[in-house]
C-alpha cells in the first residue's frame, strides 16, 4: 500500500515548513513536496501607506535579511523620486549589502549547515547544531561566529543597528560612513579573510572526500539560473541587468530590465503551499524552472572581478567540470561569495569617495510606478510599487528570492527522498538529509511568503491512498 | 495679588490665585504626565493623563484645567492614579493604529515616552484597528490619522499661535477625527501658511514632514513655548 512521510517542522531554516514524502505501492518514493505553511499578507497591508515607509515596513518581513528589503525598497523609491542618488550613497548601499551577504552566508554555513558536515548526518540530533559544533571544534565555531559578527557590524556601523536599520531611504542613505567605522572595518578584514579561506579548504576537502555522494544527490539536475550581472558580465549584487543562463553555461537571455519582469517571470500557485512558484515565462510552467542565489550568481557571471574570488570561482568550475548544477554546491558558492564580498569591501575601504558627506538626493513624487531589484543573499529580489499623485501606495508586488527557488527545492527534496527512502522504516538521519536538501538553498520562508509563525519543520510519509503512515515533528 | 497656599506630594507652595494645578506642580518641580497639554496653548483636558487626587474629593481632577484653591492637598503619584494613567495610555494605543517600529516618530514620540513612564508593557484592551487614512496632499507635510490621539494640539497651535485655524475636529465619540479646512485635503486649504507649527506640536508621528522615514521626525515642541513666551512676555530666550 502506498504511504506518505511527513517532516514537520523543517529545522535550521528561517520560517515554517513541512515536507511530504509520497510512497507508492511498492514502498518506493513516488514524489515529495515542500510546503510552506505560513501566510502574512504584506503586499495587501502596505496599500495606503506612504512609499517612503516601504523600506521600514518591508524590512520587518525578516530579521535575517532586512537589509535586502531596505535596499530594494530604497532603489524602488529612487525611481519614484526619479533622481540619481549621490555616488557615495550608491557605494555605501553596496557596502551594507556586502556586509549583509557576508553575515547571512556565514550564518547559513557555520550556524545552520556545518553541524551536518562536521558532526555527520546521523549524529545525535540534540547535538547537531551550532552548540555541538562549539563543543567539537571551538576554534572554527568561534571564527564562523566572528565572521558573521563582522558582517553584522558593517550593517550596524552604517545603519546604527544590526537589524532593521532604517538607513537606506529613497534618494540615498541617511548618514555617511564615520571615520571610526571605516577604521573598524579595515581592522577586522584580515581575520575575516583568514576564516573564509579556512572554511573553503574544509568544504573542498568534504566534497572531494566524504561528501561526494551528496553532490550527486542533493539537487543535481539541469535548470536555468538567473541573477544580476554588472558591466561586462561581472558578478553583481546591487545593480546591473538580469541574465538567464542554462546548465551548459549558454546565455538564454541577457540585458533584461527589472521594469519588464512581468514579461519574462510568471508566478504559478499550487493549492498545497503558500509559497508561489515563479518560472521563466518563455518556457512555461513548470519547464521554466530556474534557480537564484549564490550558485546562480556565480553561474551567470563571466567573472567576479577580484583576484582571490576569481581564483576560487575557477576552482569551483574546475571541480564541477563546467557549470556546477548540484544544489549542494550552493554551500561552496556561498563561501566564494563571502570571499568576493570581503574583497569588494576592501576595495570600497580604499575608495576616498566612500567618506563623502553627500549621501541623499531630495525630490517629490515624479513617477507613479517603479520596479526595484537587488541581490539578496538568497537571490534576486524585486519590489514593484504603484503610487498615487501624493505617493500613497496603491499596489505592491514583492518577488522574493526563496520563492524563485521553490520549484528547485521541490525537485531537490524528491531527488533526495528517492535516493534514501526505500521503505516505511525511515532512520532519522535520512530525514535530516531531506531537510538538508532544503537547507542548501538557505530558504527564508518568512520572507518568501511575507508570512508569520514559529520556526519548526514537519515531515509526513503518506501512502498512495492518502493515509499518513509516519510523521516527524521538530 | 491673591495668593493660594497648597501642598503637592508633601511640598508646600504658594502660587497666584487662578494658577492651574499643572503650573503649580511645575513650580514645585513635581512632574505630572501629560500628552494634550502644551505650554502656551489653552488647556483642554483631553488626554486624562494629568489626573490628580485631592484630599476630601472623591473624583480625580485633570491638573491642566483645574485651578488651585486655598489649602488644597494634592497627590500626583498614588497607586490609583498610576492604574488610571496606565489604562488611559492602553486605551489610546487600542483606539488607533500605533505601529512604533515603522513610525516616523519612533524614538522621538511623546506617546512612547508616556507608555514607558506609566509602565505599559501591553494593552489589556482589544485593538480596534480602525480604517483611517493618510493625507499627503500638502507639498511639505503629511498627516497620518492612524497615529492621531486627538490631543488637538495641532488645532490649538494653528488657531492660537499661528492664527490660521486650518485644523478642527469633526464627528463625535469614536468617530472623531482631525479635519483640515472644510474637511478638504490639506493641500487644498488656502488658510495654511505652511509654517509647520502643527508638526512641532504633534506629540506622535501623526503630523510629519513629507519624505520622513522611520524614526526621522524630530518634533520641537519647546519652540512653541518659546514663541508664546516671546509674544506674551517679550522674552526671546530658550
Amino acid at each position: 500500500m502506498a504511504k506518505t512521510v511527513v517532516i514537520d517542522p523543517v529545522t535550521r531554516i528561517e520560517g515554517h515548513a513541512k515536507i511530504s514524502v509520497f510512497l507508492d505501492d511498492a514502498g518506493e518514493v513516488s514524489n515529495a513536496q515542500f510546503h510552506v505553511v505560513e501566510y502574512r499578507g504584506f503586499e495587501k497591508f502596505c496599500e495606503g501607506r506612504p512609499y517612503t515607509e516601504m523600506a521600514g515596513i518591508t524590512a520587518r518581513i525578516c530579521g535575517i535579511c532586512p537589509v535586502s528589503h531596505l535596499i530594494c525598497s530604497a532603489k524602488t523609491g529612487d525611481k519614484i523620486l526619479a533622481v540619481q542618488i549621490p555616488k557615495a550613497a550608491d557605494k555605501l548601499r553596496r557596502l551594507m549589502n556586502l556586509g549583509q551577504i557576508t553575515q547571512s552566508h556565514a550564518l547559513s554555513f557555520f550556524h545552520l549547515s556545518s553541524p551536518d558536515f562536521l558532526l555527520g548526518w546521523d549524529s545525535d540530533p540534540a547535538k547537531r547544531n551550532v552548540f555541538g559544533l562549539i563543543a567539537a571544534d571551538p576554534d572554527l565555531a568561534r571564527a564562523g561566529i566572528r565572521l558573521r559578527q563582522f558582517g553584522q557590524k558593517v550593517i550596524e556601523i552604517l545603519g546604527g543597528r544590526k537589524i532593521h536599520a532604517a538607513w537606506t531611504v529613497p534618494g540615498g542613505v541617511r548618514e555617511p560612513l564615520s571615520e571610526e567605522g571605516r577604521a573598524w572595518i579595515v581592522d577586522r578584514l584580515p581575520e575575516s579573510f583568514a576564516t573564509i579561506h579556512k572554511a573553503l579548504d574544509i568544504f573542498k576537502g568534504l566534497i572531494t572526500g566524504p561528501m561526494q555522494a551528496e553532490v550527486e544527490v542533493f539537487g543535481e539536475f539541469p535548470s536555468l539560473f538567473m541573477g544580476l550581472v554588472g558591466k561586462d558580465g561581472q558578478w553583481e549584487h546591487y545593480d546591473g541587468h538580469l541574465r538567464f543562463t542554462d546548465s551548459h553555461g549558454n546565455i538564454v537571455a541577457d540585458g533584461l530590465r527589472e521594469d519588464d519582469y512581468q514579461d519574462f517571470l510568471g508566478e504559478a500557485v499550487e493549492n498545497w503551499s503558500y509559497l508561489k512558484f515563479p518560472y521563466y515565462k518563455p518556457r512555461g510552467y513548470p519547464d521554466g524552472i530556474y534557480r537564484v542565489g549564490p550558485l546562480a550568481r556565480l553561474n551567470i557571471c563571466d567573472r567576479i572581478g577580484t583576484p582571490q574570488a576569481d581564483t576560487e570561482l575557477q576552482a569551483l568550475r574546475d571541480y564541477a567540470g563546467g557549470v556546477p548544477t548540484s544544489s549542494f554546491l550552493y554551500h561552496y558558492a556561498r563561501l566564494v561569495e563571502i570571499l568576493a564580498c570581503l574583497e569588494h569591501i576592501q576595495l570600497l575601504m580604499d575608495d576616498p569617495e566612500i567618506m563623502s558627506p553627500r549621501v541623499r538626493s531630495h525630490a517629490g513624487v515624479n513617477a507613479l510606478e517603479a520596479v526595484g531589484v537587488s541581490e539578496a543573499p538568497r537571490g534576486t529580489l524585486f519590489h514593484h510599487y504603484k503610487v498615487d499623485d501624493n505617493g500613497l501606495i496603491q499596489k505592491v508586488n514583492l518577488i522574493i528570492a526563496t520563492g524563485q527557488n521553490n520549484l528547485a527545492m521541490n525537485k531537490t527534496v524528491t531527488q533526495i527522498a528517492k535516493h534514501y527512502i526505500h521503505s516505511e522504516d525511515i532512520p532519522e538521519g535520512f530525514l535530516n538529509r531531506v531537510e538538508a536538501g532544503i537547507r542548501c538553498y538557505d530558504p527564508c520562508l518568512s520572507c518568501s511568503t511575507h508570512a508569520a509563525g514559529q520556526m519548526p519543520l514537519h515531515v509526513q510519509l503518506m501512502a498512495a491512498d492518502g493515509g499518513v503512515i509516519k510523521e516527524v515533528y521538530r | 495679588m491673591a495668593v493660594r497656599t497648597l501642598s503637592i506630594d508633601g511640598k508646600d507652595i504658594a502660587v497666584e490665585a487662578g494658577t492651574s494645578i499643572m503650573d503649580a506642580a511645575k513650580e514645585a518641580a513635581v512632574p505630572i504626565p501629560k500628552l494634550c497639554h502644551l505650554e502656551g496653548l489653552t488647556p483642554v483636558g483631553a488626554c486624562r493623563l494629568c489626573l490628580v487626587e485631592i484630599e476630601g474629593l472623591n473624583k480625580l481632577l485633570p491638573a491642566c484645567v483645574t485651578e488651585v484653591w486655598e489649602g488644597m492637598v494634592i497627590h500626583t503619584q498614588t497607586p490609583k492614579l498610576q492604574e488610571y494613567r496606565r489604562m488611559a495610555v492602553e486605551l489610546i494605543f487600542a483606539e488607533g493604529n500605533h505601529v512604533c517600529s515603522i513610525c516616523v516618530a519612533n524614538g522621538n514620540c511623546e506617546l512612547q515616552d508616556v507608555a514607558i513612564e506609566v509602565g505599559m508593557d501591553h494593552s489589556r484592551f482589544p485593538y480596534r484597528f480602525p480604517d483611517r487614512g493618510v493625507d499627503l496632499s500638502h507639498p511639505l507635510f503629511g498627516i497620518d490619522h492612524n497615529r492621531c490621539i486627538l490631543c488637538t494640539r495641532c488645532v490649538r497651535v494653528c488657531d492660537e499661535v499661528e492664527g490660521a485655524h486650518v485644523w478642527d475636529v469633526a464627528q463625535r465619540g469614536a468617530a472623531c477625527y482631525i479635519v483640515s479646512g472644510l474637511n478638504q485635503p490639506w493641500g487644498e486649504v488656502d488658510a495654511c501658511t505652511s509654517c509647520g507649527k502643527c508638526v512641532d506640536a504633534c506629540p506622535t508621528g501623526a503630523i510629519f514632514k513629507q519624505g520622513s522615514t522611520t524614526g526621522e521626525k524630530q518634533a520641537d515642541a519647546d519652540k512653541l513655548e518659546f514663541l508664546y513666551t516671546a509674544r506674551e512676555k517679550h522674552q526671546w530666550t530658550r
